[in-house]
């Protein structure tokens, strides 16, 4: 997905004189040839996250498209003021591509984790969050919302579905559609959702784009209300969207995520899946729970 | 007959009293300064605020807000009457600057420590289009306790941005709680050009807010006294976040100068 990311960036640096690039002192190397092609609008600011979201915002209101790109708890932790206050409150047009989302950096340590990235972009009004699981889909997703004048949040991950959905800005996709319950889930985690759920009869959504959330196609395959929510962040953020989605409706939400507690371990981020309870088995049996309710 | 600024502290003070709330003494403060960027410094036009040609004011300390909507009221940018709507429901003169409904205000402050740097990524991203425009902004002593500001002061010096000019009022209010020692040897070893001056000597001010040229950001530490213009004011801490009520009110303009 990073190297699909340079490859995008790349396209719009050629494409589009507005577009400004702001390295958090990572991805260098792979965008050496940008700095070479366009030394004006890729810059490797540094690493000072707050100042950075703020000179960003200033670019944009000298008519830039900004585009910051650091690990995630740096941008979205450390300068959130700045992207709530700067970018949010004044409307401005931007885009924050981060890696290391939840625990993609597990070796590092917890301050490298963030599972709270997108519940916090949640409390930003107006805040575009989009979380590809494929990067072709991070490509479509960066070229749909480039010039929308509003600000967008991508989540890069480590890891990728097998196969890219054509994904639309906006709109969740609809997988697979049954009679059971529904499964909600985003990017990356839709091909162990598809394991889980082989020889059910639940219907699958597909979430890349989490805000503004997609509300009316959860709604049009709610069926019965019973809802399972596999989110690759902490467990229950997409809640109130989907709550919301269904006021009026009796549901019964079952939430799978990152466990809302410090994770201590070191190792590779397959061990905190099986750890968080977040492999394909785990999955299928709160389906099956679900299945019984 | 009384002078245009203390015509102006007075519209100032009427505002705020209207309103109940605001920092007078804060806008007093940077009023001088303020009068002379708008009278012959900063290119700007009332009738057209986003002239791409203007050259850019942020005032990053937004709590002073009352001090540019008057001077963006005297030059034209609305009315001055409409300062007595002043933090009111119905009002867009807000306690704060807004960019999106205040004309004239390149940005929405409040957060210290956010103006500059955007000020700073205004001014660059002036460079990079080559525009002959440049930036200026005011922070208050307070608000250099902000890291922010040190990292635009990094970032402005790195990308050679001669065409932004941070002034400090320094009017020694944060004392109380952090010491800045000597700012301007402070902002020399980040790389910027430093004048220190009198900040309510219009002709001081005017001879380093000139434009300079070169590759070099320039930091003018103006030495200041909050509350300037209204003697019970000047360097009161009880006035810092206070407006004079209705029984209040002539007493105090009665110490205007």
């Amino acid at each position: 997905m990073r190297r699909q990311f340079v490859t995008t960036m790349e396209r719009q640096l050629d494409e589009d004189p507005r577009t400004v690039i702001l390295l958090g002192d990572i991805g260098v190397f792979a965008f050496r040839n940008a700095f070479k092609k366009h030394p004006k609008r890729i810059i490797n600011i540094g690493i000072l996250e707050q100042a950075t979201v703020s000179v960003a915002a200033g670019l944009a209101k000298e008519g830039f498209i900004p585009l910051f790109h650091s690990i995630a708890p740096f941008v979205v932790e450390r300068a959130f003021e700045q992207i709530k206050v700067d970018f949010g409150y004044q409307a401005l047009g931007g885009h924050f591509v981060t890696v290391g989302g939840s625990y993609d950096y597990a070796a590092l340590g917890c301050s490298h984790h963030c599972p709270g990235d997108v519940g916090l972009m949640q409390a930003v009004p107006g805040m575009q969050i989009i979380v590809p699981g494929h990067p072709a889909e991070f490509d479509a997703l960066m070229t749909q919302t480039f010039a929308s004048g509003k600000p967008a949040y991508h989540r890069l991950s480590e890891r990728s579905n097998r196969e890219a959905r054509c994904v639309t800005f906006g709109k969740a996709e609809v997988v697979q559609s049954g009679g059971g319950p529904v499964i909600v889930t985003v990017g990356p985690f839709l091909d162990r959702v598809i394991e889980a759920a082989g020889g059910s009869d639940a219907t699958i959504l597909y979430y890349t784009t989490l805000a503004p959330f997609d509300a009316e196609t959860l709604r049009q395959h709610a069926g019965d209300g019973r809802i399972l929510c596999v989110e690759p962040f902490y467990e229950g953020t997409l809640a109130a969207s989907i709550t919301s989605a269904l006021r009026g409706k009796r549901i019964a939400l079952s939430s799978m995520g990152v466990p809302r507690k410090f994770l201590t371990d070191y190792g590779h981020a397959s061990y905190h899946d099986a750890a968080c309870g977040l492999m394909a088995t785990d999955i299928r049996a709160r389906l099956d729970e679900l299945s019984h309710v | 007959m009384p002078s245009p600024l203390r015509d102006l502290r007075e519209q100032i003070i009427r505002a705020a009293s209207v309103a109940g709330e605001g920092h007078i003494a804060s806008a007093f403060s940077i009023l001088d300064i303020l009068w002379v960027l708008y009278h012959g410094i900063l290119r700007h036009d009332p009738g057209n605020p986003s002239d791409p040609a203007r050259d850019r004011f942020v005032l990053s300390k937004g709590h002073a807000s009352l001090g540019i909507y008057g001077i963006l009221a005297q030059r034209g940018f609305f009315p001055m009457d409409e300062l007595k709507t002043f933090a009111s429901s119905s009002g867009r003169l807000g306690g704060h600057p807004d960019s999106r409904k205040v004309p004239g205000v390149e940005a929405s402050t409040g957060s210290l420590g956010h103006g500059m740097p955007m000020a700073a990524g205004m001014a660059l991203g002036l460079k990079i289009r080559e525009s002959a425009s440049r930036v200026v902004c005011i922070v208050g002593d307070g608000e250099c306790n902000e890291g922010a500001v040190w990292e635009a002061a990094l970032l402005a010096a790195h990308h050679k941005l001669g065409n932004f000019t941070c002034v400090v009022d320094f009017n020694h209010s944060g004392d109380r709680a952090l010491m800045l020692g000597d700012l301007a040897g402070k902002f020399r070893s980040f790389g910027w050009e430093v004048t220190e001056i009198d900040g309510h000597d219009h002709a001081q001010i005017e001879a380093v807010l000139k434009p300079h040229g070169g590759d070099v950001p320039r930091a003018v530490i103006a030495n200041t006294i909050k509350g300037r213009g209204c003697t019970d004011m000047e360097n009161n801490p009880a006035w810092h976040h206070k407006a004079p009520k209705a029984d209040e009110l002539e007493a105090v303009l009665a110490q205007l100068t």
